[in-house]
């Protein structure tokens, strides 16, 4: 039973349908463990567009880019996540060609950085 | 025409008034059969077997009524008139005290208004003339609520930003999505989990956690406008927390099928409830100038030990204390610094200002949550200070992820863990949902029909609706925060730090004090 309606059958309009999104899908993107970004950020971001410049191009423009432990990341180390699976991105396939579609979730790891003054912030 | 012979009509007793004026005016429909007339009475697998055995706690009819509320009309305008003959916003600890109003303004008084509808709803769908008759009256309490909040918080409109066009933002502005969704959910379900919902789960075990800080607090930073209106609404409020606990006793006596759709829908309205009073937890430990209680006090006082006692009570029914309420008493050391932290992350796109927390502020959080603020938030605010200081107070311009269900951003933590967000994910017809707790993706995965249809702030921005009409967000230098904060009605001194906002410069002004030696820059933001 996927809803409790009056009417038998009833359905709803997804409201987040990927073609409403003029092209672009969205994608999640957290920092596991730098919680001064209050909440993972949410961006509509072209299916054709290579992983890597999610990194060199797309993450610079963000919230993240505030953050004191930004210029300390080492990208080569970085540790991936897909929902809650490891994840190993190739920078210069595309974010579909990585698996990622409409709504998927990516989290990143960055070992040795613990936040502000190691509050984890 | 009376003459002398004819004896007086017979006066009823109080009793045989009562009876006439509820019981009495109901009636077994003939033209069409009564599940027609009722439709929604069954759909939800509900069972009642005697309407009649519903007990009006207060036997109160509608001629009463009317006087009573007269009556508290009369003295709660009286006061009003006088507090804004005295120039009564002058005499608040703060100015900065006035946004906790703000936030009560747009985040509270409409849903006021929102329970109104309901509840005339409800009225219209209970077959049984007691939930009719006590439906209505709350319908029309809680169109007073609203009514007598927006009349007492106007004085403050006068004077600071962020207030005006309250109703329309209501409809808009992301934040303000979460108390609109979550009473959009409750008057879209069936008439019994509505009434659970907001009778029960709500008024009856949660209230206490809204009226109690908002109006001690507004005592104690000396707004009396707001504890009038406080207390004019207490005397309602106790009436709809009876009919909260009599609505549920009745339900559970009715039917021992009825205990566990009972049980789903105070696991689940209690869940919502908590997630909605994330916003009252920053107002206690942030946002009030003089503080009363901090949210860990006030949950377990509330919560904690009465809800406690409650829920002993009704486990002679075969009801136990709501899923995942551990969660919520872990998290307490954590949920208002959570919440807080996303308003200064977030302030460009309030109607309230935020700011970092004082030396005072900071020693309280301290003491009151020596397992958390020191280690984990603290360091958080000493930066953001740093950069306050050199003039580069920091502004999160890019939108962040929501819950399917709550709404609100996914800012809280894993129950075992305050240093990682808290992830979770369902999947309906080949769609991917993001929930931000485990009792939201219960709730999703139940009902994920009705959640995919959510209006979701974010995804609404992104999909271009969140424009006045005639933008071209295609035109060079385009600014998509700019053009949102316009169809908020948003203008300036709405949102930013209140530090160096045209309300603190105000309150400086007219209570002759000399602003502080650091302030931060409050130049618009980048849309990132």
């Amino acid at each position: 039973m996927p809803v409790q309606a009056l009417k038998p059958g009833y359905t709803g309009e997804v409201k987040d349908r990927v073609e409403l999104f003029h092209g672009n899908q969205l994608i999640y993107i957290g920092w596991d463990q730098h919680n001064m970004i209050c909440a993972p950020l949410a961006l509509p971001l072209p299916p054709a567009m290579p992983f890597g410049d999610l990194i060199d191009k797309v993450l610079p423009t963000t919230a993240y880019a505030a953050h004191p432990d930004w210029p300390k990341i080492d990208w080569g180390k970085v540790q991936w996540l897909h929902s809650s699976e490891p994840f190993k991105p190739d920078p210069k396939k595309s974010l579909a060609d990585n698996g990622l579609g409409h709504k998927s979730l990516i989290r990143f790891r960055t070992p040795g950085l613990t936040g502000i003054n190691g509050s984890f912030s | 025409m009376s003459n002398a012979t004819t004896p007086a009509p017979k006066k009823l007793s109080l009793k045989e008034k009562y009876a006439q004026m509820t019981r009495g005016l109901g009636w077994e429909t003939t033209y069409q059969p009564m599940d027609k007339v009722y439709p929604q009475t069954t759909f939800e697998g509900i069972k009642i077997h005697d309407w009649d055995k519903w007990e009006d706690p207060f036997r109160l009819t509608m001629d009463a009524y009317w006087k009573y509320q007269a009556e508290k009309e009369r003295k709660l305008y009286a006061i009003i008139d006088a507090f804004q003959q005295n120039n009564g916003h002058l005499n608040v600890s703060d100015g900065s005290y006035v946004n906790t109003l703000k936030l009560f303004l747009t985040g509270i008084s409409p849903e006021e208004y929102s329970a109104h509808r309901m509840f005339a709803m409800l009225g219209r769908n209970f077959a049984g003339v007691g939930p009719q008759i006590a439906a209505q009256m709350q319908s029309i309490d809680e169109l007073r609520h609203a009514q007598t909040q927006v009349h007492t918080i106007s004085q403050f409109n006068k004077y600071f930003n962020g207030m005006h066009d309250f109703r329309h933002m209501h409809d808009r502005v992301w934040y303000l999505s979460v108390p609109k969704s979550y009473f959009e959910d409750a008057m879209t379900a069936g008439p019994f989990e509505g009434i659970v919902a907001i009778s029960f789960s709500f008024e009856y075990v949660l209230t206490n956690l809204i009226f109690m800080p908002f109006m001690s607090a507004a005592a104690y930073n000396g707004d009396m406008a707001t504890v009038t209106f406080g207390f004019s609404a207490q005397s309602d409020e106790a009436r709809h927390m009876t009919l909260g606990i009599e609505c549920i006793k009745f339900l559970l006596e009715q039917d021992p099928a009825n205990v566990p759709i009972v049980q789903r829908y105070i696991d689940k309205w209690f869940w919502r409830g908590y997630r909605l009073l994330t916003l009252v937890s920053m107002m206690l430990d942030y946002m009030v100038p003089k503080k009363i209680m901090s949210w860990k006090e006030a949950w377990n006082t509330y919560f904690v030990q009465n809800g406690g006692s409650l829920f002993n009570d009704l486990e002679r029914y075969g009801i136990r204390m709501p899923k995942y309420w551990e969660e919520t008493v872990t998290a307490a050391d954590r949920l208002s610094s959570e919440a807080w932290n996303t308003f200064y992350n977030y302030a460009a796109a309030a109607n309230f200002n935020s700011w970092c927390p004082s030396d005072e502020n900071m020693d309280w959080m301290s003491q009151k949550y020596p397992e958390t603020f020191d280690k984990y938030y603290r360091p958080r605010f000493e930066h953001y200070r740093e950069l306050e200081k050199k003039g580069q107070r920091w502004y999160n311009t890019t939108l962040p992820m929501l819950c399917q269900v709550c709404q609100i951003p996914l800012v809280f933590s894993e129950p075992d863990d305050p240093t990682q967000t808290c992830y979770r994910e369902s999947s309906y017809h080949g769609m991917k949902y993001h929930t931000c707790s485990n009792g939201c993706r219960d709730i999703f995965d139940f009902e994920p029909e009705k959640y995919v249809q959510a209006w979701l702030p974010v995804h609404q921005i992104y999909q271009g609706n969140c424009f006045n009409p005639g933008t071209d967000p295609t035109v060079e230098g385009f600014n998509p925060l700019a053009a949102v904060l316009e169809y908020y009605h948003f203008g300036p001194g709405d949102n930013m730090d209140y530090h160096g906002s045209p309300d603190e410069a105000n309150w400086l002004k007219w209570k002759g004090l000399v602003p502080r030696t650091e302030e931060p820059k409050t130049d618009e933001p980048k849309a990132a």
